[in-house]
């Protein structure tokens, strides 16, 4: 069986932001960078799919530029076994259905049979690249995903709802599933699969060889939020604070009463 | 304008997101028309046209249906935007929808200003305004950024839609979630932890402030993900939605998701080493420490008073 698992990196998100030169992105430089949350589900369910399933193979696939491969050898080290480097400096440019077009595109004559995405990037959140891969290519697609189950080429997955809810759909691949964090518990890689992952193919293809698409929109500006109402901030030594917390408390709740 | 509101039907009631919808419309002052998979005895207070599909034909969840219904009914009204709400139902069904549309499709829209959609980046730190290059426009709104003022009135014209589409999936019915555990809802004061606590051990330190100030002890996702809190406790849009008379939030950035929970309470305590987390824009307080070494000082403080 051929699985495929998409993945971002995404910057830290308690990184401290700054604007491009542009004012159309934050700035790429000086930040920590890391696997998308949702991806790192993702990674493991089609890591565990590949293990229940003989002779499977898969395939971790990441757009972006070259540091996205580091974060690709972590994926190889999960147990990815081979990795798909769409080489792309302008990434950040491309609006989601440019990013699934590309994946798409990759993916189209390859004959995955269970295609792996987590449901949004922690940084844009548009929750719609791993939907929209999976109508290019024609395939059913279940979202949201906290339980997944495959048998004999059948998926029964959950989707997680609002309020605590989750409803049960059934698929027969192939198929795409977009994974929401606590679907599993990501394992760390060993120091072992680490080495090994070093000698796992890694292959880069210029974006432009996969992107046949124009772009449905652009961001044309970015910038932070005013800051509304403006709350106290309260800074300086722990027993101070405490102090100052607690006369507020007295003086604007009951609790303390 | 004219827009197409994709209301949404669950489990034998309409979700209360579709009236998030019809405020967004009236906000534009934009002419609209509704699109609902639902049932006959369950209609929105509403007055416009209602395309209707029954839900017991069609299955309430069922994307490859509901997407050809849906782009039947765009096809008779050509809309300028189609909008659903930024849910399990919409994130799910925009997308198809834009893409056989061939029409640009915003995310989470928070606020609409000059007629420009605006998004939130990196858990709401940031912000992007967003050009569409299509003449026809998807939106999905985030959920409680657009509310009606008044109570929602009116009685729809239903027109009856139907399709032989195939279904792609097959919906087998509902999980609830567990019954059991604490009611989050009924707690007067909450602290709440998130992943700022750095390791389950470090939960006591949380329940503890709770216990001195007569309350419960709530969790972020994170937490609860990583099953250190039990799921009862999770406030945020998948787990209890809270209003309590005091909610300290420890360690918490504040993810849209966990704010929506939340930001109903009375007065609100943020207790964070980031001066810049989303969380500060809805405190009252926000605390600049380490809530390790912060919260059992103030823990002691207020059990000696």
């Amino acid at each position: 069986m051929k699985i495929l698992v998409c993945i971002k990196q995404v910057p830290d998100m308690e990184s401290k932001f700054k604007l491009n030169a542009e004012g159309n992105w934050y700035d790429n430089s000086d930040l920590a960078w890391r696997m998308n949350e949702y991806d790192e589900y993702a990674v493991e369910q089609a890591v565990q799919l590949k293990e229940q399933v003989a002779d499977s193979d898969l395939t971790v696939l990441s757009i972006g530029p070259d540091r996205v491969k580091e974060m690709m050898k972590k994926a190889l080290a999960m147990g990815c076994e081979r990795g798909a480097h769409i080489a792309d400096d302008d990434f950040f440019k491309k609006d989601p259905y440019e990013i699934a077009s590309v994946i798409a595109e990759y993916a189209k004559d390859k004959g995955f049979d269970l295609i792996f995405t987590g449901m949004q990037s922690q940084d844009r959140g548009s929750a719609q690249v791993g939907v929209l891969v999976a109508e290019l290519l024609g395939l059913p697609s279940i979202t949201t995903i906290v339980d997944f189950a495959f048998d004999g080429g059948q998926i029964t997955a959950k989707r997680e709802l609002e309020g605590g809810i989750k409803s049960i759909i059934k698929a027969t691949a192939p198929a795409l599933v977009t994974c929401q964090l606590g679907l599993n518990t990501p394992r760390y890689p060993t120091l072992p699969n680490i080495m090994k992952a070093k000698r796992k193919e890694l292959l880069s293809i210029p974006v432009a060889e996969l992107l046949k698409v124009e772009g449905k929109q652009e961001t044309a500006k970015l910038y932070f939020p005013e800051k509304k109402g403006g709350g106290l901030v309260l800074e300086g030594d722990a027993g101070d604070l405490a102090d100052q917390l607690i006369k507020i408390l007295k003086d604007k709740t009951a609790v303390l009463a | 304008m004219k827009t197409l509101l994709v209301a949404e039907y669950r489990d034998g009631q309409l979700l209360n997101s579709t009236y998030e919808l019809v405020a967004f419309a009236e906000q534009l002052g934009a002419e609209s028309a509704m699109f609902l998979v639902g049932v006959e005895n369950c209609l929105p207070a509403y007055n416009g046209t209602l395309y209707l599909a029954d839900a017991g034909k069609y299955c309430e969840f069922n994307p490859a249906v509901h997407k050809q219904l849906l782009l039947d009914v765009i096809a008779k009204e050509q809309p300028d935007t189609v909008v659903f709400a930024h849910s399990s139902y919409g994130w799910d069904l925009a997308p198809r929808v834009s893409l056989a549309l061939n029409a640009a499709h915003v995310s989470e829209v928070v606020d609409i200003v000059d007629g420009v959609p605006v998004a939130p980046v990196c858990n709401a730190k940031l912000r992007r305004d967003v050009k569409a290059k299509t003449g026809q426009v998807v939106l999905t709104l985030q959920g409680g950024a657009f509310g009606l003022e008044d109570e929602p009135s009116g009685t729809p014209t239903v027109v009856q839609v139907d399709t032989d589409t195939a279904a792609q999936i097959e919906f087998c019915g509902y999980e609830e979630a567990e019954a059991g555990g604490v009611d989050l809802t009924k707690a007067e004061v909450i602290v709440s932890a998130g992943r700022g606590i750095g390791k389950p051990e470090n939960l006591a330190i949380v329940e503890g402030l709770a216990k001195a100030l007569g309350g419960e002890y709530g969790a972020s996702r994170p937490v609860v993900d990583s099953e250190w809190a039990d799921h009862s406790r999770q406030v945020g849009t998948t787990g209890q939605t809270v209003s309590p008379k005091l909610y300290v939030a420890c360690g918490i950035s504040g993810a849209i998701q966990h704010l929506a929970g939340m930001k109903k309470s009375e007065f609100v305590v943020a207790i964070n080493t980031d001066k810049d987390a989303p969380i500060g824009e809805v405190a009252d307080v926000l605390v600049v420490a380490d809530l390790k070494e912060f919260v059992p000082m103030l823990t002691e403080k207020i059990n000696s008073l």
